[in-house]
Formats: C-alpha cells, structure tokens, sequence
C-alpha cells in the first residue's frame, strides 16, 4: 500500500515537470526569438524595401504582402468555409455524401502543405498562364484553411440551442430565415475566434507560397495602374511574403545581414501571432460571457416566478 | 398572393440551400482535383519517362544526372524523422493530457491550454530559424558533426505536434465518465493507478488518433526540418548525421528543373508519394474511429 502511494507521488511529480518544462519551453522559444530580432520596432526596418546585396534592408514590402494575402485569403475561404459548414450542420442529411464529404474534408485538412503549394504550382500557375500571383498564393492556403473554418462553423452551429431554432420555425420562418436570423447571429462568436485563429495560420504560411505567389516583389509603385503588375493592390502580381522571406533568407540569402532580417522578421511574425491568439482569446471569453448573462437571466426570471 | 408567397419561399429557401450546398460540393471538387492533378502529373515518371516504380521505392541511388531516380532515402529520411518526432512527443503530450484533466484542471485551463495554442501557431519557418539559430550550433557543440541532423529535425518536429497530440488526447480523456474513475478510487487504487489502469485504456482510441494525426502532420512538414536536416542525399548512420527528406527535397528542387524533364517528373512521383502517404494516414484514422465505435 505505501508502495503504490509513493509510485503515486512519484508519478504526480513528474507530471508536474513535464507541465512546467512545456511552458518554460515557449516562454525560452518567444524570449529567444524576441532577444535575437529586438529592435524590429524599428520603421525604417518595417517599412524599407529589402536589398539583395546591401545590408540595411527592410521588410515593407513583405509585410504589406502578407496583410494583403491575408485579406485577399479571408475575402475567399470565409464564406466557403461558413457556406461547408452551415450545409453540414443544417442541410446535409446522414448518409454515403455525407460520409464522402467528410472524407473530403479529412483528407484535405491532412493535406501536407508543400503539395497544396505543388497543386497549386499546377492550376493556378501554369494552367491558368497567371504566374506566380497573390491570388494563386490565396487559392492555396483557402485549400489548407477550408476544412477547418468548415469545421469550426459546423461545431458553432451545432453548438446553437436546438429550442431556439425551433421557435424561429415555429413561427413559420424557413430554414434560411433561421440560420440567417437566428442560428448565425448567436454562432458568430465562436466563428470569429476560429477566423482569427486561421487568419494566424495564414499570415505564417510559406511552403504553400513558395511556388504559388514566388520569392519575388517588382518594385511597387501605387500611382501605377490596377492591372499593372507594380501597382500595391494588383492580385495578379509576385507577392513574396514575410514568412517565404525568412526561408528565403536562410536557404539563399546573401545578403550579409541575413540573419538579423530573417531573426527581426521572426521577431514581427511572433508579435502578429500573440496578436491574433490574444483577440481570439478576447472574442472567447466575450462568448462566455454572453452566455452566462442569459444564464444569469433565467435565473432572475424562475426567482421572480 | 399565392404566387407571390411561393416566390419569397423560393428567395428565402432554396438560394441559400444551393449556396451553402455548393460549397460543400467545392470541397469535394477540389480535393478530387488535387488527388487528379498530382496523381496525373506524379505518374508521368513512369508512363512518360521510363523510371520504375520498384527502382523508385526500394533504390537509395537518387542521381538525376545519370538517369537514376532512387529515393528511398528520401522516404526512408520521412519516415524517420516523424516516428522519431512522435516517440518523443507522444509521452510528453499524453502526460500533458492528463496534467489538464486529473491533476490540475486549473493551471492547466489557465496557463497550459493558451500556451499550446501559442505553440501551434508560432509559424513553421521560424521554428525552423530558432532550429538554425539555437538548436543547430548547441547540437554541434554537445555532439560534434556539423549540427544540421536527422536528430535536429526530430527535436524541432516533436515540438511543432506537440500541441496536436495534446489537445486531441485532452479531449479523449475528457470524454472519459467520470464513473470509470470514481469506480477505480473506490476500489482503493491511487490516483496513478486509476489513470494508468483505467482512464488511459479508456480513452485509447482518442490518444492513438491524436498520435497518428501527430505523425501526419510531422510527415508533410516542410520547411521546418528542411531547415535543419541538413538536406545531404544520404542515408543516416546516425542520429548526428545529416539526411533528407521528401518534403525538402520538393521545396527545394522543383523550381531547378524543367517541366517535362525526367528529373522533374521524378519530384513529381515524390508528391503522389507524400500524397498516397497522408491519405493513408486518414484511412489509418477512420479505421481506428470505427473499430471503437462499434462497440
């Protein structure tokens, strides 16, 4: 007996370490990344345009892709995604398609990136005769996000009282009626927590860039014309991205300060991604306390009855 | 008005319906199109160029120049790199898993769930930079060699599918009744004993998912281990050693050969691999969810 106490606490112990060493383990990785990029704050950092030879360069350009790519990638796979998961909450009925759809999804979400980025060298490359595009870059990363902005969706939805959706039908609205109205309005939250964390996953994508959107930017020019591959806004013009920079930097660079760019970029990425977890975080708890107020409510209510 | 009722319906229903119903069916769409294109382009190595299959898969001698599209290596390199990434990461999650549920429900709610949020997102080009940056050179200090290795890709890689095995073995042990465990207490046994005995055996078939999940992701990681595996077209002879991967060999050659070519034929075949490769990771999944499920 005091055996299989002390095997107990022994094991508790571990436990103990194993927690402590994974947090200590990202608080080492962010301080790490943040020592070795400091000063990334820097303007003249964030907004000059990178040089190939010369030292001194700057992310502008790189970053601007990436916000643009990122927007141009929500514009895209949000309604998609929201469109697959309202069919397979609300519509979709049991059966073989169903199945088959599911598959789908699975399939598509264990997709490795680097061949999303091939498929998309393929279609919206060479097929299309467009080139390296921001659009094309865009296209592949809807592919990686697709099933689990789907998936998110479909669990919101789901997630949505059954009583409430009744009462809308109840009083004659039509199934479209209650999503639009009803079912959506009180999914919304959630859906936006599993948008923000996508729009995270998307502005640090590279593999799926490399050979969709190109390791290049033509010197941009916002005077120029819309459809003039040097006008800022064109989607139909190489985009290099700051994550594809940062792996650019490291495999070719030669510029010789290449890994104080490729440490600060670094140092930017981390910043956005806190960014985009700390609003998710803030959407959440937004949710939750939405919900309790109406819990609270009801309780309000039963007492008065 | 009758007829007016029945358009309004029609506005108000079946639009939607379609919408909605459409991008469901772009999703099977596109899936089947990568599936069509990859496997099209992947198969024209051995209809188009000649290279056999057999010698493919079973050949280390990867030397385009000659005309000898061995890459075995290069699956051999995967294979490795992802098992090893999930013999290591696979306890720690699991153990992290039951931290979160049985012994500190709080600090894990609070502290350890946003902090594997943050893990899965940090991008995979800057674990692959922190790997270039911190793990290659202390490698090359504590094991000699030149630092980049097949021990280096394992480490960066068991902490990207860290998070993955966690949360989905987290939810597995969650959906544990909570009778199995108070049953086990009331028999006597320590909180140990229940865990290992009685709560991990029920939620097996969570945990085994979220570790074949973890072996997925850790397979078609690119950039990353591409970064830190030192990219020498050679089979390991060591932990220490440099080696290659199917992935970093795709992002790093495709863009080198001309289409057409034997050679970029070949990367394609590389592709399909990686392709057939994930989707048997899936099928390996459903099996598992269903051999449960029946029950």
């Amino acid at each position: 007996m005091m055996n299989s106490r002390t095997v107990n606490k022994i094991w508790t112990g571990i436990f103990y370490v194993v927690a402590i060493f994974i947090v200590l383990l990202l608080g080492f990785l962010v301080f790490e990344i943040l020592k070795r990029g400091w000063g990334f704050w820097d303007l003249s950092f964030l907004t000059g345009k990178s040089s190939n030879v010369e030292a001194g360069g700057g992310i502008g350009y790189q970053l601007w892709n990436s916000f643009y790519m990122l927007i141009i990638t929500l514009i895209i796979s949000v309604p998609l995604g929201l469109g697959a998961g309202i069919y397979l909450a609300e519509y979709a009925k049991p059966g073989k398609f169903l199945n088959f759809i599911r598959l789908c999804i699975d399939t598509m979400a264990s997709l490795p990136s680097i061949v999303v980025g091939l498929f998309g060298l393929l279609v919206f490359v060479t097929a299309t005769g467009w080139g390296y595009t921001i659009i094309g870059g865009a296209l592949a990363i809807t592919i990686l996000n697709l099933p689990s902005l789907a998936r998110v969706s479909e669990s919101a939805i789901l997630d949505v009282p059954g009583s409430v959706k009744e009462a809308s039908l109840g009083v004659g609205a039509t199934r479209w009626q209650t999503i639009v109205k009803i079912t959506l309005p009180s999914a919304m939250p959630q859906i936006i927590t599993g948008v923000i964390l996508a729009a995270g996953r998307i502005f640090g994508e590279a593999a799926a860039l490399i050979y969709t959107a190109g390791l290049m930017t033509p010197i941009l020019n916002p005077a120029a014309d819309l459809s003039n591959p040097v006008n800022p806004f064109n989607i139909f013009r190489p985009a290099e991205t700051l994550a594809v920079h940062i792996w650019k930097l490291n495999s070719e660079g030669i510029v010789p300060d290449a890994q104080a760019i490729a440490t600060k970029s670094a140092a930017v990425l981390i910043i956005m991604v806190l960014i985009f977890n700390l609003l998710a975080r803030l959407f959440s708890t937004l949710l939750q306390k939405h919900f309790e107020g109406s819990k609270g409510k009801k309780k309000k209510s039963h007492a008065a009855a | 008005m009758k007829g007016h009722k029945s358009i309004n319906y029609w506005k108000s229903e079946y639009i939607g319906r379609t919408l909605v119903t459409l991008c469901g069916i772009v999703i099977v769409l596109t899936t089947l199109a990568i599936i069509a294109f990859i496997a099209g382009k992947g198969i024209q190595s051995f209809t188009v160029s000649g290279i056999s299959l057999w010698e493919m898969i079973s050949s280390t001698n990867w030397s385009p120049n000659d005309g000898h599209y061995g890459a075995l290596i290069f699956i051999a390199g995967s294979t490795l790199v992802s098992v090893g990434a999930v013999l290591v990461s696979a306890p720690i999650a699991v153990a992290l898993a039951i931290f979160m549920n049985y012994i500190s429900p709080k600090f894990g709610e609070k502290v350890l769930r946003p902090v594997l949020e943050l893990l899965v997102g940090i991008p995979s080009v800057v674990y692959g930079l922190l790997g270039v940056t911190i793990l290659v050179p202390f490698l090359r200090d504590s094991f000699g060699g030149v630092g980049f290795s097949l021990m280096a890709g394992i480490i960066v890689l068991s902490v990207m599918i860290l998070p993955t095995i966690a949360t989905l073995a987290s939810d597995a042990l969650r959906g544990v009744p909570p009778q199995l465990l108070e049953a086990s207490y009331g028999l006597g046994s320590t909180r140990w004993q229940a865990i290992s005995r009685v709560v991990i055996p029920a939620a097996k078939k969570g945990v085994m998912t979220g570790i074949v999940l973890g072996l997925a992701r850790a397979f078609g990681e690119a950039l990353a281990v591409q970064m830190v595996i030192g990219n020498t077209i050679k089979l390991p002879e060591a932990l220490t050693s440099p080696t290659a991967t199917l992935t970093g060999i795709l992002t790093m050659d495709m863009s080198n050969t001309l289409n057409g070519t034997a050679w970029n034929n070949a990367l394609w075949s590389l592709a399909l691999i990686l392709l057939v490769i994930s989707f048997l990771f899936i099928l390996i999944i459903r099996f598992i969810g269903n051999r449960g499920g029946t029950k």
